[in-house]
């Protein structure tokens, strides 16, 4: 045959062995706490080997407490979040009031607001020498503190009740997203059928939202596990403020890494709680159109007490401590000028958030995009592992990290040893390179989820065409599906800067010594008592934390999204719905 | 071996696919698909949807890969035995039936996309200006190819500021660009309006012919197929039941799905009786079927004349339903299964009531035994 082509090599399918490598590294990361623990923990059970038992004395001593208070603490925030959040989603959703829109958005605010931050707030601002309690002596005329006492919010109903105000979002958010697209055909049919709204909501709305209302509890609750700062500051001697207890106090990381397993236990049973309320309920409502249901419009008073109900929430989770934020942050500054320390734990927090959210949004895009570059059951495995963290509350993650990090740092020196002659100590705790692969392996996977819908969004044929004009995967990648990709990948690592910035409990436990950030510096204060040189600290926190609730809120915007535009017309953006 | 038999065929062909297999689960995708395509020959895969026609699109792309058989190109092995050449290192062109035009590209840049590496400057332009220079070279090539789809004058815009016309050209102007060795088109024509349909159709000939491109076009419109292609692969479910020209399929269909496919068919059922079978028009010869089996007569309407003086069959005007420039009669026979339908030219007088002659071309008829579809 004349003029034939040289035969090409042929590939197989799996390609890249040096994307295989970085996957079990990456796993491998990800995994390691976990193993840690487990290792760490049977430490401390080998019974006599180093002297103490320390597991009966946990079973005795600290756990029965820690379980019935974190049981406890759960109970009471699941159930604060799901009234909360379906509540104030229903209002929003059924109704139509003047200020509906505003509110629709502000009940969001509250997310903006870490757990420790509205802790710390509330406790300044009800203390019996507080602004609130004085205020209600001075209208009711008592004379003395003693004389009137609210009940102590120092206390776990007080600590249930700041949680689920600031964390009602998370159940609000999907549930509003469901009643809004999904409830509508049926919400209408249960009206023509005869039933009065409050009926079509206890029948109908409700459980059809079951699904959101178990993820979004999931999440608060996942929050609250996490949280070390509101329950330390409030006293209540949760799982989380025993592992850093028995951790800080007592350097007992055996006991530490032991409380820590029971924790994961938690988890473990929150995600299966979370998978069996959402089994079997895959509802769609079928192929048609998402569509606005026509809200109830109230006049007069129901609309002023809708409003008002609303309101509610929002005072409570955000603007009475934001109020309060800013109004102790000016009068600090205005007295005694800004904390001369805020400067470097700006500087500190902006660092190590950075670094990790840089890592982040390339590793999360990367690994989004493995089940688009080699075999997909392999990718999209790698996507699960690499998400797990997630599941993982800060103070686990942090005794998980320790052991596999000193092993690093050991190692490492070891290596630098042979090669130059030196050894330096505790290269990954000492510099922030700890904190920042907690911050990793806790935040990978926002980057990974949120890659993964911009990429989902590029349809299949435009790395195709790539392929089909010569490119190959990695440039395609970079060339087609990035730039299409490139604001989900923005807003991910958004996401992450923020949550890196919020993150507590992790960072206090990994940071290098005598380091800052401002999470750390605003609990020192709490710690300390001294609640006023930490409202700059939280000020700031808070005021990145609105960040995200502007992504979500311009995520929420209804835009006409009907599946059959043609690719090119969806992807340059929303139009205008007729 | 057989496979490596010498081909009758003179010409070599671009594209040589033996026993091509793919299986998604427990769905036969494509089964046994063999097939070959001359350089410069347009070749139209036609079925219904989910016949496997884009799926073997695909796999000849190297989008998908299929598990049995062999895939060259000019000779060259691309896929066998399950292993595959990369889809970017076969120098095959895809238009997708989306067009997938890169968004954030502009128009010139999405024609330039393909226009890179080592493989374009080896293959094209030996122009020696611009030898060395690939980016100039890839400028006038790409503003070259959107001059041939009369398109040079949205070279900087985006695409979605065009019309699917225009999107549509955009898109074969930068599968073109390239040079590939065959070109794919999926669907090319479903995503257009009728009326613009029929233009774009032809401009789009009119370039494939012009750059002598050999291309592969899937279809389930049999009309674009015969229009368009110089030969015709019917395929179902997974397989290439029919090859062959136009007039071919049309005129000679191998089986009864394939006789159908191209045209409504009046069916008369039969048994065949010493070499033919009987029909309300009277005996129809059947060669090649045995004595007794059960023989289904298919007519295309064209073969049944209205009022010819060699009438076999009386039937009545039932219906009269005018069209613009034809009409279309149902007429009602005695021993026809069912009220016959049948075009006729809009100044045909006849009208409910009538009784007209109706004869039979024979030549026209296929026959086929009842246990084959």
């Amino acid at each position: 045959m004349t003029g034939a082509a040289p035969a090409l090599p042929l590939t197989g399918r799996p390609r890249g062995l040096a994307w295989g490598a970085a996957a079990l590294v990456l796993c491998a990361v990800v995994l390691s706490p976990v193993l840690a623990l487990v290792i760490a923990a049977g430490e401390g059970t080998g019974a006599g080997a180093g002297g103490a038992a320390l597991w009966p004395h946990l079973v005795a001593h600290v756990l029965p407490q820690a379980l019935r208070d974190t049981a406890l603490l759960l109970a009471g925030v699941g159930v604060l979040v799901v009234v909360l959040g379906v509540g104030s989603a229903w209002l929003v959703a059924a109704y139509d009031f003047p200020g509906r829109r505003l509110l629709e958005a502000g009940l969001l605010l509250p997310m903006a607001v870490p757990t420790y931050i509205v802790a710390f707030a509330y406790l300044d601002l009800m203390h019996p020498i507080g602004p609130v309690q004085t205020t209600l002596r001075g209208l009711l005329g008592y004379a003395r503190p003693r004389d009137f006492v609210l009940p102590e919010i120092r206390s776990l109903p007080g600590c249930i009740l700041l949680l689920g105000f600031v964390l009602y979002p998370y159940v609000y958010l999907p549930t509003r997203a469901l009643f809004l697209m999904q409830a509508a055909n049926l919400i209408e049919a249960a009206r023509m059928l005869g039933r009065r709204p409050s009926a079509a909501f206890l029948r109908v709305a409700l459980p059809m939202a079951r699904p959101a209302v178990a993820l979004g509890a999931s999440l608060a609750l996942m929050e609250a596990l996490n949280d070390i700062g509101a329950a330390e500051f409030l006293g209540v001697r949760t799982l989380t403020v025993q592992v850093y207890a028995t951790w800080v106090n007592r350097s007992d990381l055996a006991g530490a890494a032991q409380i820590a397993l029971v924790m994961l236990v938690a988890v473990v049973a929150l995600v299966a709680l979370e998978r069996w309320a959402r089994a079997g309920r895959g509802f769609s409502s079928g192929a048609q159109r998402p569509r606005h249901f026509a809200r109830q419009r109230l006049r007069g008073l129901h609309a002023a007490a809708a409003l008002a109900l609303g309101l509610v929430p929002v005072a409570v989770g955000f603007a009475i401590p934001a109020t309060y934020l800013v109004q102790a942050a000016l009068r600090r500054v205005w007295r005694s000028g800004l904390p001369e320390t805020i400067l470097p734990e700006i500087g500190h927090t902006l660092l190590y958030a950075g670094a990790a959210t840089v890592i982040a949004a390339a590793l999360g895009f990367v690994v989004a995009a493995g089940p688009r570059l080699v075999a997909r059951r392999w990718g999209e495995a790698l996507i699960r592992v690499a998400s797990l963290g997630y599941a993982l509350p800060g103070a686990i993650l942090a005794i998980g990290l320790l052991g596999p990090l000193a092993w690093a740092d050991a190692t490492l020196s070891a290596g630098t040893m042979q090669l130059f002659g030196v050894a330096p100590a505790l290269i990954g705790l000492g510099t922030g390179g700890a904190l920042v692969t907690a911050y990793l392996v806790r935040f990978l996977a926002v980057s990974i989820g949120t890659c993964e819908a911009g990429l989902g969004r590029v349809p299949r044929s435009l790395p195709d065409a790539g392929r089909m004009l010569g490119r190959g995967p990695g440039a395609t990648l970079w060339r087609i599906q990035l730039p299409l990709a490139w604001p989900a990948v923005l807003s991910g690592a958004l996401l992450v800067f923020v949550d890196c910035v919020k993150e507590l409990p992790a960072t206090l436990l990994l940071r290098p010594l005598n380091v800052e950030t401002l999470a750390t510096h605003l609990y020192g204060e709490a710690a300390r008592g001294t609640y006023e040189d930490g409202t700059v600290a939280a000020l700031l926190i808070v005021a990145v934390g609105l960040v995200p609730v502007v992504i979500l809120l311009r995520l929420g915007t209804p835009r006409s999204e009907a599946g059959a535009e043609p690719a090119d017309q969806r992807l340059t953006g929303p139009r205008p719905s007729p | 071996m057989s496979l490596d038999a010498p081909q009758p065929d003179p010409v070599p062909p671009r594209l040589d696919l033996r026993g091509i297999g793919l299986r998604f689960g427990a769905v036969r995708a494509l089964a046994d698909v063999t097939l070959q395509v001359r350089p410069g020959e347009i070749l139209a895969l036609l079925g219904d949807s989910g016949c496997g026609k884009s799926t073997l699109l695909r796999a000849i792309a190297g989008l998908e890969q299929p598990e049995t058989g062999t895939i060259r190109l000019d000779g060259a092995l691309v896929s066998a035995d399950g292993r595959g050449v990369a889809p970017e290192a076969r120098g095959v062109g895809l238009m997708f039936q989306d067009y997938a035009l890169f968004p954030h590209l502009t128009v010139a840049e999405n024609v330039r996309f393909g226009l890179h590496g080592k493989s374009f400057r080896d293959r094209r332009f030996r122009d020696k200006s611009l030898r060395g220079r690939p980016t100039a070279e890839a400028r006038t090539l790409a503003q070259a190819r959107l001059e041939q789809v009369g398109l040079a004058d949205r070279a900087e815009s985006y695409p979605g500021t065009l019309s699917g016309g225009e999107s549509q050209r955009v898109a074969l102007a930068r599968a073109l660009a390239p040079g590939p060795r065959v070109l794919l088109l999926d669907e090319p024509f479903s995503n257009l309006d009728r009326r613009t349909r029929d233009r774009v159709r032809d401009d789009t000939l009119a370039v494939l012919r012009a750059s002598g491109a050999t291309a592969l076009l899937v279809t389930h419109d049999p009309e674009e197929a015969l229009g368009f292609a110089d030969r015709i692969a019917l395929m179902r479910r997974g397989r290439i039941v029919q090859i062959g020209t136009g007039p071919d399929l049309y005129g000679r269909p191998a089986t009864r799905f394939a006789a159908r496919f191209f045209g409504d068919l009046v069916e008369i059922g039969g048994t065949c009786r010493g070499g033919s079978v009987a029909t309300p028009f009277g005996p129809v010869p059947a060669p090649g079927h045995a004595e007794g089996a059960a023989v289904t007569l298919c007519l295309r309407p064209e073969a049944i004349r209205l009022g010819a003086p060699e009438a076999s069959l009386r039937a009545v005007v039932r219906e009269r339903r005018f069209l613009g420039a034809s009409a279309l009669l149902t007429l009602s026979a005695e021993g026809l299964p069912e009220p016959l339908r049948l075009p006729v030219p809009a100044d045909d007088p006849h009208g409910p009531g009538d009784s007209v002659g109706l004869s039979l071309d024979r030549d026209r008829g296929f026959i086929f035994a009842d246990e084959t579809d």
